[in-house]
């Protein structure tokens, strides 16, 4: 019981960081959204080809895998992975572990567009 | 363009815009951030407990699972326009959750739709996603390429 509360207010607190090291990010050098997801992403993949950001998602779980970063991980977990059997899963084994995002954005997306119209944005 | 040095502005005029700018309380911003960032986390362990005990999922179909119920999620208050609001407030709290890579995959297809289904929505579904499938597949082929390499070595 305790161990499921304590895991809740882990994911929360690291999520969270994550989240705050990227708004400092945007306060201090006016990257744009799109450059802040790429620059997490590619942490998360560099972190992962060093065998490091496994060891966040154990402890914090879905505080380290819902960030970007975590996206990153599983594309650069994926390539390792596929890289113990041979060249051809070295270079597939990336793609194969973030085809279940990549989709289900792209699907989801599809048919939020075609079913919703554009709401006007209030600056 | 030719760029300008700071110097070569009227001093008066860069004061002025100094002054009218819109300042981000930081400490506020850095706030709203983290709360609402942990806050999806939370939900997302929610949804990994919930496909545990429930479906009884682990490993990679656990975490691939939640991903795409948060993607929907993130698309579907996108079609609602509620996850715009929560970014005015939550900046990098809203970009950086994997929900927040779904609203910009589904915001900018939302709002081309007006220009056609192939060069408008399906094309510019991709303006700020293109960059991360591109960047992050790359790194991934180096990755593996890195780690085959070691493996040769090694084995």
């Amino acid at each position: 019981m305790w161990n499921i509360v304590f895991m809740y207010l882990k994911a929360f607190i690291v999520g969270g960081l994550i989240c705050t090291i990227a708004q400092i990010l945007i306060n201090t050098t006016k990257l744009t959204s799109g450059r802040i997801l790429v620059v997490f992403m590619l942490a998360g993949v560099l972190l992962q080809s060093f065998g490091v950001y496994e060891y966040l998602i154990d402890f914090a779980g879905a505080g380290a895998t819902v960030p970007i970063s975590g996206f990153g991980y599983l594309l650069a977990q994926g390539a390792i992975n596929g890289a113990k059997n041979g060249l051809y899963g070295a270079i597939t084994g990336g793609l194969k572990a973030a085809s279940a995002g990549i989709t289900a954005a792209v699907v989801f997306s599809f048919l939020v567009a075609l079913i919703f119209k554009p709401k006007s944005k209030i600056h | 363009m030719t760029k300008y040095k700071d110097a070569n502005f009227n001093q008066d005029y860069i004061n002025y815009v100094k002054k009218i700018a819109p300042k981000t309380n930081e400490a506020r911003s850095l706030w709203h951030a983290f709360l609402v960032g942990g806050f999806i986390c939370v939900i997302g362990q929610f949804i990994r407990y919930f496909l545990l005990y429930a479906f009884g999922l682990y490993g990679d179909e656990l975490a691939g699972a939640t991903s795409m119920i948060l993607i929907f999620l993130g698309c579907l208050l996108t079609g609602f326009g509620v996850y715009d609001n929560i970014g005015h407030i939550a900046g990098g709290g809203s970009i950086v959750p994997i929900t927040g890579f779904a609203n910009s995959v589904c915001s900018p297809a939302m709002e081309f739709k007006s220009e056609g289904f192939v060069y408008g929505l399906a094309a510019k579904m991709f303006v700020v996603a293109g960059p991360i499938i591109v960047y992050g597949i790359s790194a991934s082929v180096l990755t593996g390429l890195i780690y085959f390499i070691i493996g040769l070595f090694t084995a």
